[in-house]
């Protein structure tokens, strides 16, 4: 499943995407969890019994604000998360 | 056996009671709904509303609380729905109940009070993809009765007035404040009740469409929720996908009840 979890408002798209097949059973050790500087990531059942990320619900309406200093205005070359996932289960849509 | 799907909504509780049968003639006919129940909370706290409802459905439908094997719950406020054996997200649900309804669904636009998202749901009416808008209602059906009061008009009025418009007027505004006084400027501008009908509910579904293209519309497509009862934004729906049918269920907000029930009773198995 692609879970996208984020908005868009007038300035754009805000999502992070989650491809949870290639999440579950998380090759890179649940990464995500620790590499996100603000710990917008947390591990949960979904509907299906799989153990997947997620992004935290009070994150999911300010992800333009709280992704601002990982993106390359805040000095980073890659995303942290993304990096961090190397399954390549996480997108960023903007 | 008799489960119940439980759909705490923002603005109301939907409650469906579901029946597992065995017809000999139809054997594909595994299931009947007992009693697909609304009720509107108003002042009620969200736990008390929902054993409320729950009860309701009950009574009417005349079935003692012990014979329900099992109680699911999805929508905004699952988590409050204290008796319930477990909670399922909207998506699950609604895809579960829409694929049941219309088993060549793929795609699931369900829109209610606070919320639109679209779902991609493969054959057995798992979701597969999803994109929603988790940070305003300005997609959702909120936005369309805040609007339909500043037209002082009443909702049903509302979506018919939409479609005696063939104008379309582009909304800007992205948050319901806003767009309030932008359709205040066009009342003031003198512009037909009718034209500012269509270009909020044109708006709401830009805004819903926007979703559903990031997940893709494929397959038949299902609206579900509150706003498919509105004609007006069906038909500003069907325009902004670019598709010529939309399917509809006659009771479109019970569907994600209907989909937790389904949930339930196949857990049971």
């Amino acid at each position: 499943m692609i879970a996208n979890y984020g908005y868009k408002d007038g300035s754009g798209d805000y999502y992070i995407s989650i491809d949870t097949d290639r999440c579950i059973d998380c090759a890179a050790g649940r990464a995500c969890l620790t590499a996100c500087p603000k710990e917008m990531f947390e591990i949960i059942t979904d509907d299906y019994d799989d153990e997947v990320a997620c992004i935290k619900q009070a994150n999911r309406r300010s992800l333009a604000y709280d992704c601002a200093d990982c993106k390359p205005s805040g000095g980073y070359a890659s995303l942290p998360c993304t990096t961090a996932c190397t399954p390549g289960a996480l997108k960023h849509s903007w | 056996m008799i489960t119940a799907g439980i759909d705490m909504g923002s603005r109301s509780v939907k409650v469906v009671l579901l029946e597992q049968i065995n017809v000999d003639s139809a054997p594909q006919l595994q299931y009947a709904v007992k009693k697909a129940h609304l009720m509107m909370p108003g002042e009620l706290d969200a736990d008390q509303a929902a054993e409320r409802a729950f009860s309701e459905a009950l009574a009417a439908a005349g079935v003692a609380r012990d014979d329900v094997k099992s109680v699911f719950a999805t929508g905004a406020g699952r988590k409050q729905v204290a008796f319930a054996t477990e909670g399922v997200t909207e998506m699950t649900a609604g895809a579960k109940g829409a694929v049941y309804m219309y088993p060549n669904a793929r795609t699931v636009v369900d829109v209610g009070a606070e919320e639109g998202r679209g779902i991609k749901t493969d054959a057995e009416g798992k979701a597969v993809d999803f994109a929603g808008n988790e940070k305003c209602a300005a997609g959702a059906g909120s936005f369309a009765e805040a609007m339909s009061r500043a037209l002082q008009l009443t909702l049903a009025e509302f979506g018919e007035a939409s479609l005696k418009s063939d104008r379309t007027i582009p909304m800007n505004a992205q948050c319901t404040v806003f767009a309030e006084s932008e359709v205040v400027s066009l009342i003031h501008s003198s512009t037909p009740k009718e034209d500012i009908a269509k270009a909020v509910l044109d708006a709401v579904a830009s805004r819903v469409c926007a979703m559903v293209r990031r997940v893709g519309i494929e397959g038949e497509v299902v609206l579900i929720g509150g706003m498919a009862h509105n004609p007006g934004f069906v038909k500003s729906l069907k325009g902004a996908m670019g598709v010529d049918a939309v399917s509809l269920p006659d009771l479109p907000e019970f569907v994600s009840a209907l989909g937790c029930a389904l949930i339930a009773a196949e857990r049971q198995h």
